[in-house]
C-alpha cells in the first residue's frame, strides 16, 4: 500500500547521518545504538505493517537522563525523533521516517515503586501492560486498561495512544488510570507532570499528554493507579438471530441499572473465524454474539447474571451459555481476545477503530456491510458494545495492490460513516498516519488549529513524531500565526 | 441583538446562544477587554481577585441538548443548572458519576451552579475515589477560545482518542482558557441503595489506614472519609457501599469483618448515609464560622496525616479527610497569609498541593491561591494560556499572576 504519504525526508539530515550517529554514540553505550541496516529493519514498521520506513538510527536509552541527552542532541542538530514502545500500534503511530531517530523505551522496563496503601505504582515507560498487573497480582491488585496487545505493548505506548481495552466500560481507559508522568520535552528538559495525588494542580497537562501520540514529549516514567481485583469474574455468552436484538439487549441491560465490566459483540464472520481458531464453543447458528462479564462474589455474580439472562430472554436470545469454570471463562475470552490474530490466519486484514453512539449499531452494521461489499471485500466485526467502539476487520490480499487500495478506501468510508452518525474516527488505537488525512472529517480547521497551537507549546518545531495525527498540509506553526 | 447591549453598559454580558457567545468574545478580544467568565458565579470567590473589566456569564445558555439513557450520555449548554441535569438523570435512574460538590455552603453564595462551572472547576465529590473526577466523565466540550473562535473537542461517545484531548486541558482551567458553550458527560445508573460503615474513635493515621484497607479490598467502597476530633466529638471513619441491596448487604458484612481490627462498627442505612455524604461532599462541617480561611489539599493518602499533624502543631486548625485521605479540607484563621506558609511547609516534599478556596480578597491578592508550579510547568502553563487566549482576556491572573 502506498496511499498514505510521508513527508519527503530532509536531504540535509540524510547527508549528515554519520555526524548524527557519532553524536548519539557519545551519549549512550554502544549496545544502545542501532545503526546497521539488518538491525534497523526490526524497527521499520509497527503493527500497521503495510507501511515501512527505515529510520536514520535507533537509540535504546536506559535512563531518563539518557533520553534527555538524546533529545537535547537531536534538538540541537535539528533531527526529528519518533518515540517507540513495543511497536504494536495499529495506526502507524510508531512508524519511523528516514530522517528521524527512533527513541525506543524498551530497556526501561522496571517497576520503581509500589504503594499499596495509596493504590499507586511507579513504573518505567517501557514496561509491558501485563507486567504491571503481574507485579501486583499476588497482593490482589491489577492495572485496569487491558488492550488486546497487553502481553507486548508498553505503558509508554498506552499513554501515547490513550489505549482502552475490553474492560474499560467499568474501569475507564488509560487517561482515567494514570496519575502522573516524568517526561522529557523536545529540548531535553525533564518535567514531572501530575504526581501520586488524585488531583493535580493547575492545568490538566497530564490530560493533554495522554493520547498525544508522542508529540508533546517522551514519557519515561508513569505513576499508575492500581485497583483491587474483584473476588471473581464470570462471563455469559449469548447468541442472537439479529444484531438488532443484541443491540436492544445491551441497551436494556444498561437501562436496568446494570453496568457489566465488559460487553463484547461479534458478528457472524467474526464468530466463525474465532471459533475455528480458539474452539471456544461459540454458537455457529447465530448472527450476533455477546460476551457479557460481571464481577463480584459468587452470589453477587449469580444475581447479576440472573438479571442479565432474564433481559436477554426478553430480547429473544437463542443461545445462553454461562461459564461454569475458570477454563470455560478462559476459553470464552480466548476467542474474543484472539480475534485479530485469528483473522490474520484467514486473510490479511486492516483493523478499523471507529466509535459510534450505540443506538446507531444496526444502521452502521448494515451500511458497513454495503460499503465493504461494494469494494468486493469481506468484513468481520468485533465491537465493544457498551461503549460503541467498533473494530471492523476488513479482509484483503496484501499481495494484490488493487485489493489493498480498496481495503483502505473501504476503511476510510467506514470511519467517515462513524463520524456522520455522531461518533469518531478512533476509539482507542489512535490517529497515527492511518487516520491523519481523515481528521478534517471530524474537526473544523479552527478545532485542529487549536490542537496544533497547544501542540506547539511543547514542540514548536514539529520535531516529535511529526508525520502523525495532523494532516500534512495546512499545519499550524508559530510562523503561520504571524502571517 | 448583541449580547452586550442588553442590561446596560456595566452589566454582565449574557449571550443566549453560541453565536452570541462567539460575538461577545470576539468583540472583547478586538477591544482587549478583560472578561470575568462565569456561569452562576457561585465560585467567583475562588482564585486570585479578578482583574476584569466586565463579566460574561453563560447562565442564559441553557438546556439539555442530548440525553440517551441507553448510551449513558448527557449533553447540556454550559449555563444549564446542575440541579436540572441531576433531576433529568434521576428521572431515568441515572446520575453524574463524580458526585459534583456544591460550593455554596462553604462560600456562602446563593445563585444557581451551572454545568459549565462544574467543568471549569473540575468539581468532584466523594465518589471520585472509584468513579474518577469530573474530567474523567467529561467526554465533549464546545467552547469559544480567546480569539472568538468556536472550537469543539471530544464528542458524545465515551471512547474517543481522535486528536489532542483538549477536553481534559480545559476542564479545571477556572475560566482562563475558553468560554464553554456546551458540555457532554458519560453517566452511570444510580445505585439501588447504599449503606455506610462507621468506625469510631480512630486517630487520623489509623483512620486513613482503615480507609486504605477498605479501598484496597474487593468490596467496592464508593466513598471513604474521616471526620476527626476537630469537627466531631467522637471521630468517625466512614466507608460507603453502593449497589443492589443484596450485594450491599453482602459487602457490608465482609467489610466489617475486614476492618474488625479497627474496632466495632455501626452501619448507616441509605437515607442517613445520603445526608451524611452530602455534608462531606459540600464540607458543611467547616462552613462556619464564615471568617475562617478554607484550604483544600490534594495528597497521597499515606502522607496526609503527618502533614495535618504538622499544621495542627503550628496553628489552630480544624480539618476533615475525603477520598480515603487523599483530599484534606482545612479551616484556619484568615489572618496574615491565612496559613499559607504553614500549610505549604507542612506538605513540602510530599507531592501534595494546596489551594486556598476561601479567604478575603486582600489575602487572595497576595497569597498563591493555587500551588505555584515548578519552572518548566509554569512555562507550559503560560504557553497553553497564550495558545487559547493570546490577548489574556479570560479571567486574567485568576490562577497565577501574569497568566
Amino acid at each position: 500500500m502506498s496511499a498514505i504519504q510521508f513527508p519527503a525526508p530532509d536531504a540535509s539530515i540524510l547527508s549528515r547521518r554519520a555526524e548524527i550517529v557519532a553524536a548519539l554514540a557519545r551519549l549512550v553505550a554502544p549496545e544502545s545504538l542501532v545503526t546497521s541496516e539488518d538491525e534497523l529493519r526490526a524497527f521499520e514498521t509497527d503493527a500497521l505493517t503495510a507501511y515501512r520506513r527505515m529510520p536514520l538510527a535507533v537509540v535504546l536509552p536506559s535512563t531518563t537522563e539518557e533520553v534527555a541527552a538524546v533529545l537535547r542532541a537531536c534538538h540541537a542538530m535539528g533531527v526529528n525523533v519518533v518515540p517507540r514502545g513495543a511497536g504494536t500500534s495499529l495506526c502507524g503511530g510508531a512508524i519511523p521516517q528516514e530522517d528521524a531517530v527512533v527513541l525506543g523505551l524498551g530497556k526501561m522496563n522496571r517497576v520503581l515503586d509500589v504503594g499499596f496503601a495509596d493504590r499507586t505504582m511507579r513504573v518505567q515507560a517501557g514496561i509491558t501492560n501485563l507486567s504491571i498487573s503481574a507485579a501486583v497480582g499476588a497482593e490482589g491488585f491489577f492495572y485496569a486498561p487491558d488492550p488486546s496487545s497487553q502481553l507486548a505493548c508498553t505503558i509508554g505506548g498506552n499513554i501515547a495512544m490513550n489505549s482502552g481495552g475490553a474492560h474499560c466500560l467499568k474501569y475507564g481507559v488509560t487517561t482515567n488510570n494514570i496519575l502522573g508522568v516524568r517526561m522529557v520535552l523536545v529540548d531535553g528538559t525533564i518535567v514531572d507532570i501530575g504526581g501520586d495525588a488524585m488531583d493535580a494542580p493547575g492545568y490538566d497537562l497530564l490530560g493533554l499528554v495522554v493520547g498525544s501520540e508522542g508529540q508533546l514529549g517522551v514519557v519515561t516514567e508513569a505513576t499508575v493507579r492500581i485497583l483491587p481485583l474483584a473476588e471473581g469474574a464470570r462471563p455469559v455468552l449469548f447468541g442472537f438471530d439479529t444484531s438488532e436484538q443484541a443491540g436492544a439487549a445491551v441497551a436494556a441491560i444498561i437501562g436496568a441499572g446494570i453496568v457489566p465490566v465488559a460487553m463484547e459483540f461479534m458478528d457472524k464472520p467474526a464468530i466463525e473465524i474465532c471459533e475455528a481458531f480458539a474452539k471456544a464453543g461459540y454458537p455457529l447458528d447465530v448472527e450476533a454474539l455477546l460476551i457479557i462479564e460481571v464481577e463480584g462474589s459468587d452470589a453477587e455474580m449469580d444475581a447479576a447474571l440472573a438479571r442479565i439472562v432474564a433481559i436477554a430472554r426478553e430480547h429473544g436470545v437463542r443461545t445462553v451459555r454461562e461459564s461454569k469454570s475458570a477454563m470455560e471463562t478462559a476459553a470464552i475470552w480466548k476467542g474474543r481476545k484472539s480475534a485479530f490474530g485469528a483473522t490474520g490466519r484467514v486473510a490479511d486484514y486492516i483493523c478499523m477503530d471507529g466509535t459510534i453512539p450505540t443506538g446507531q449499531l444496526p444502521l452502521v452494521l448494515r451500511r458497513m456491510d454495503e460499503i465493504v461489499k461494494s469494494y468486493g471485500l469481506r468484513v468481520a466485526n468485533v465491537f465493544h458494545a457498551g461503549d460503541g467502539n467498533l473494530h471492523p476487520l476488513i479482509m484483503y490480499d496484501v499481495n494484490d495492490p488493487e485489493e489493498a487500495r480498496k481495503a483502505e478506501d473501504a476503511g476510510n468510508d467506514i470511519l467517515k460513516l462513524c463520524v456522520e452518525v455522531g461518533g469518531c474516527l478512533t476509539g482507542e488505537h489512535g490517529v497515527g498516519i492511518e487516520k491523519r488525512d481523515l481528521m478534517r472529517h471530524q474537526f473544523t480547521q479552527a478545532d485542529l488549529d487549536q490542537q496544533m497551537r497547544v501542540r506547539a507549546v511543547f514542540d514548536h518545531g514539529w520535531r516529535l513524531n511529526p508525520a502523525k495525527v495532523f494532516p500534512l498540509d495546512g499545519r499550524w506553526t508559530p510562523a503561520s500565526e504571524a502571517a | 441583538m448583541d449580547a452586550g447591549e442588553r442590561g446596560g453598559v456595566s452589566a454582565a454580558l449574557l449571550p443566549r446562544d453560541e453565536a452570541e457567545l462567539v460575538a461577545a468574545v470576539a468583540a472583547a478580544a478586538a477591544a482587549g477587554t478583560p472578561l470575568a467568565l462565569e456561569g452562576g458565579g457561585t465560585k467567583a470567590g475562588i482564585g486570585r481577585p479578578a482583574q476584569a473589566e466586565r463579566s460574561l456569564s453563560t447562565r442564559e445558555l441553557t438546556g439539555i441538548t442530548l440525553y440517551e439513557p441507553s448510551e449513558m450520555v448527557i449533553g447540556a449548554r454550559s449555563g444549564t443548572p446542575v440541579a436540572l441535569v441531576e433531576a433529568t438523570l434521576a428521572e431515568r435512574g441515572q446520575m453524574l458519576p463524580f458526585e459534583p460538590m456544591d460550593y455554596r455552603p462553604l462560600l456562602g453564595s446563593e445563585a444557581e451552579p451551572t454545568m459549565g462551572g462544574v467543568v471549569g472547576a473540575n468539581l468532584s465529590g466523594p465518589r471520585r475515589v472509584v468513579a474518577g473526577a469530573c474530567r474523567d466523565s467529561l467526554i465533549g466540550v464546545r467552547m469559544v477560545n480567546g480569539r472568538g473562535e468556536a472550537v469543539t473537542s471530544g464528542g458524545r461517545v465515551m471512547k474517543n482518542v481522535t486528536g489532542l484531548d483538549l477536553v481534559k486541558g480545559v476542564c479545571g482551567s477556572w475560566g482562563t482558557l475558553a468560554a464553554f458553550s456546551e458540555v457532554t458527560f458519560k453517566v452511570l445508573p444510580t445505585p439501588e441503595t447504599s449503606a455506610t460503615l462507621v468506625l469510631h474513635g480512630l486517630d487520623d493515621a489509623r483512620a486513613i489506614k482503615a480507609l486504605s484497607a477498605g479501598l484496597g479490598s474487593p468490596f467496592e467502597v464508593s466513598a471513604a472519609a474521616h471526620l476527626p476530633g476537630t469537627v466531631e466529638r467522637v471521630p468517625k471513619t466512614l466507608l460507603r457501599l453502593e449497589g443492589f441491596a443484596d450485594s450491599v448487604a453482602y459487602r457490608a458484612g465482609r467489610l466489617r469483618a475486614l476492618l474488625a481490627p479497627y474496632g466495632s462498627s455501626a452501619l448507616l442505612e441509605a437515607a442517613q448515609s445520603a445526608v451524611l455524604w452530602r455534608s462531606i461532599r459540600d464540607v458543611t462541617f467547616l462552613a462556619e464560622p464564615r471568617g475562617e480561611a478554607i484550604w483544600r489539599v490534594s495528597v497521597a493518602p499515606s502522607r496526609a496525616a503527618a502533614g495535618v499533624a504538622a499544621i495542627l502543631d503550628a496553628a489552630p486548625a480544624r480539618h476533615l479527610y475525603d477520598w480515603g485521605g487523599g483530599l484534606v479540607w482545612l479551616a484556619l484563621p484568615a489572618a496574615g497569609d491565612a496559613g499559607a506558609a504553614v500549610v505549604r511547609a507542612a506538605f513540602a516534599g510530599t507531592g501534595a498541593h494546596a489551594t486556598l478556596v476561601r479567604a478575603p480578597a486582600e489575602i487572595r491578592a497576595v497569597v498563591d491561591v493555587f500551588e505555584p508550579p515548578a519552572a518548566p510547568v509554569r512555562r507550559l502553563t503560560a504557553g497553553i494560556k497564550a495558545s487559547f487566549d493570546p490577548r489574556g482576556i479570560f479571567n486574567p491572573g485568576r490562577m497565577y499572576a501574569g497568566i
